[in-house]
C-alpha cells in the first residue's frame, strides 16, 4: 500500500491561511489502513484546526468528509455537491488523491495534509516499512524477492558496497543491509550461484525516468 | 593478459613487467585554488608509481577529480582519476571518461561512492543510474569495443587502465571473493582493497582469491593506511563503515606513549608492507596516508619501494 505521513500541523495551518470554509477530506484506502488519512484522522485533524483557528481569533468552519477512494473518478464526483459551501479542500489522501482531487475540480484550491512517503507494508499495526520503488521492471526473481532498488541505499544491482557491517547498511546501524537480506535468502533457497550473474545496466525507462507512467487495459477502454 | 598495452600507463607498465607495484592518494582541495594540490604533488613525487586523485570522497565537496587530475600531471606525475557512481548518470560519466582520456589520464577507478547521508550535503538526491560493476563494464565497453552503452560507436575510444576497489572485510564475508569475480567478469584491470589491518582475514581472502586463480586475471594491491594517533585508529575502528581494526593493534596503538604513536603508526604500516610484498597474488600496495601525504615517502622507503622503477 501507499504510506502517508501527516504533515506538521503548522505547515498545515499556513496552507489553510485566509480559508474560512475548507472541506477536509479523508480517503478510505491505504492511508485508512496506515492510520493517516482515513476517517478517524479527518475527525481528530479537523477538531485541531477548529481550535487553533479558534484561538487564533479566525474560526473556521469544516466540513469533513471521507470517500472511498481519492484516486477513483466514481468517488471523487461524490463531493461535487458540497463544493459550493468550501473555498478549499484539505486532502489526507496520498499525492496521487491530492492530484486527481485537484485534476477534477478546477477552481477549487487542494491542499495535501500528508506526506507521501512510500509504497511498502505494516510488519505490525502502526509500524510501516517501503518495499518497492516501482521501478516498472520486477528483478525479485533474481534476488531471491528482496528489492536491492527498494531496499539498498545506493540501489545497487550487483552486491553490496564496502559499507555493509554485520548485516547492516553503512548509513544506518538500524536499517538493514539488502544485500545481506539477499544473500541469506540465496542460501537458504540454495541459488547462490545466481549471485555472479552480472545485472546488466538498468533500463530505468519503466522508472518515472521515462516520464509520467500509465497502465491502460485495452479491453476495457470500449 | 594481452602483449598490447591496454592504457601505456605507468602503472599499468610496472604491473606488466611484474614488478610490485605502489600507488598512493592524494585528496582534492575544498577550493579553487591548484596550488593546494600542487604541495601534495611535491610531497608525492617520485613516491609511488600513480596516485589515486579521489572523487567527492565521503561526499564532500570539493575540486573535481578530472580537473585536479589535470593539475597532477602538469607536475609530472601519473593520477588514477577516481569516478563514484553517486553523482552522475551515464551520459555525464561517459562524457567525463572521454574528457578524462582527452586530458591525458590513463588510470581509472570506478567506485559505487560513499552515501550523501556522510558528507556536507546530506539533502542532495544521489544517482547510482549505474553501479561500480556496471561501470566497469561501461569503461571496458567504451575501450575495448569502441563503443558507448548506448551501442553508438566511439570515435577517438578512451585508452584507460580499469581499476576498482574491494573492500574484504566487508560483509557479508563469503560474497566478497564471488563480487570480485564479477569485478573481474566485468573487465576490471586492477584492484585497490581497502585499508588492511586485520592482516589474517585479509589473507584468507586472500587465499580464496588465490584458489579462484583470480590474482592471473586481476592485479590485486593491497591498502595500507598509517595511524597518525590512536585517536585515529579508535575512530577507524569505531566510526567507519567496513573497517576492521583487531584489538591488539588497537592495544598496541594505546600502550605507545602520545609522542611516538605517529612512529607507531608508521611502523606498522611498513609492517603490513612487508607481508603483503610476501603474500601470493599480491601485486602491489596502494597506500593512503590521509591528509598525511609527507609519510607516504618515509613507508614506501622503509618498506623498500624507492626509487620507483622508471618505465
Amino acid at each position: 500500500m501507499v504510506i502517508g505521513e501527516r504533515k506538521p500541523f503548522d505547515e498545515i495551518m499556513k496552507m489553510i491561511e485566509g480559508h474560512n470554509k475548507i472541506m477536509v477530506l479523508g480517503c478510505g484506502g491505504c492511508v485508512t489502513v496506515c492510520l493517516t488519512g482515513g476517517h478517524d484522522e479527518v475527525r481528530v485533524l479537523s477538531s485541531q484546526l477548529r481550535m487553533a483557528r479558534d484561538k487564533d481569533g479566525k474560526p473556521v468552519e469544516i466540513i469533513e468528509k471521507t470517500i472511498e477512494r481519492q484516486c477513483d473518478p466514481e468517488y471523487i464526483e461524490g463531493v461535487q455537491a458540497l463544493l459550493p459551501e468550501v473555498d478549499a479542500i484539505l486532502s489526507m489522501a496520498c499525492g496521487a488523491g491530492v492530484n486527481f482531487m485537484a485534476e477534477t475540480y478546477s477552481g477549487m484550491a487542494v491542499y495535501p495534509a500528508l506526506n507521501t512517503t512510500f509504497v511498502g507494508g505494516s510488519k505490525k499495526e502502526g509500524y510501516y516499512v517501503e518495499r518497492c520503488q516501482t521501478c516498472g521492471d520486477c528483478k525479485l526473481y533474481f534476488t531471491a524477492g528482496i528489492c536491492p532498488i527498494a531496499r539498498c541505499s545506493k540501489s545497487l544491482l550487483n552486491g553490496p558496497c564496502g559499507g555493509s557491517t554485520k548485516g547492516k547498511c553503512e548509513i544506518d546501524s538500524e536499517v538493514d543491509c539488502a544485500w545481506q537480506l539477499i544473500i541469506d535468502r540465496l542460501k537458504s533457497l540454495n541459488q547462490m550461484d545466481r549471485y555472479e550473474d552480472f545485472m546488466a545496466v538498468n533500463d530505468w525507462r519503466s522508472n518515472r525516468d521515462g516520464g509520467p507512467r500509465k497502465m491502460i487495459r485495452e479491453d476495457f477502454q470500449r | 593478459m594481452s602483449e598490447e598495452y591496454k592504457s601505456g600507463s605507468k602503472l599499468e607498465k610496472v604491473l606488466r613487467a611484474g614488478q610490485f607495484a605502489v600507488t598512493g592518494e592524494c585528496g582534492p582541495p575544498r577550493g579553487a585554488d591548484p596550488e593546494v594540490i600542487k604541495k601534495k604533488c611535491a610531497l608525492l613525487k617520485d613516491k609511488a608509481d600513480a596516485f589515486n586523485i579521489t572523487d567527492n570522497q565521503t561526499s564532500v565537496v570539493r575540486m573535481s577529480s578530472i580537473a585536479s587530475s589535470v593539475i597532477m600531471m602538469q607536475e609530472g606525475m601519473e593520477p588514477v582519476m577516481q569516478m563514484v557512481c553517486r553523482d552522475r548518470n551515464r551520459i555525464a560519466i561517459q562524457s567525463d571518461i572521454l574528457g578524462g582520456a582527452a586530458l591525458g589520464v590513463k588510470n581509472m577507478l570506478c567506485l559505487s561512492g560513499d552515501h550523501q547521508k556522510f558528507g556536507d550535503h546530506p539533502q542532495s538526491k544521489n544517482v547510482f543510474d549505474l553501479d561500480s560493476i556496471q561501470l566497469i563494464h561501461t569503461v571496458k565497453k567504451m575501450r575495448d569495443e569502441h563503443k558507448f552503452l548506448g551501442g553508438d560507436e566511439i570515435k577517438g575510444a578512451p585508452k584507460l587502465f580499469i581499476g576498482a576497489a574491494e573492500n574484504p572485510f566487508a560483509d557479508p564475508f563469503e560474497i566478497r571473493v564471488p563480487r570480485l569475480a564479477k569485478k573481474v567478469a566485468a573487465g576490471v584491470d586492477f584492484i585497490q582493497t581497502q585499508c588492511i589491518f586485520n592482516l589474517p582475514k585479509f589473507e584468507e581472502w586472500m587465499k580464496q582469491v588465490v584458489d579462484r586463480g583470480l590474482h592471473e586475471k586481476v592485479y590485486i594491491l593491497g591498502g595500507v593506511t598509517p595511524f597518525k594517533s590512536f585517536g585515529m585508529a579508535k575512530y577507524m575502528a569505531n566510526n567507519v563503515p567496513g573497517m576492521d581494526v583487531p584489538e591488539e593493534l588497537l592495544k598496541r596503538m594505546k600502550d605507545t606513549p602520545k609522542e611516538k604513536q605517529a612512529e607507531e603508526g608508521i611502523n606498522i604500516a611498513v609492517e603490513t608492507c612487508f607481508k603483503l610484498k610476501e603474500m601470493k597474488g599480491v601485486a602491489g600496495v596502494h597506500l593512503m596516508a590521509i591528509e598525511w601525504e609527507e609519510k607516504v615517502g618515509e613507508i614506501a622507503q622503509k618498506a623498500g619501494f624507492l626509487p620507483r622503477p622508471q618505465l
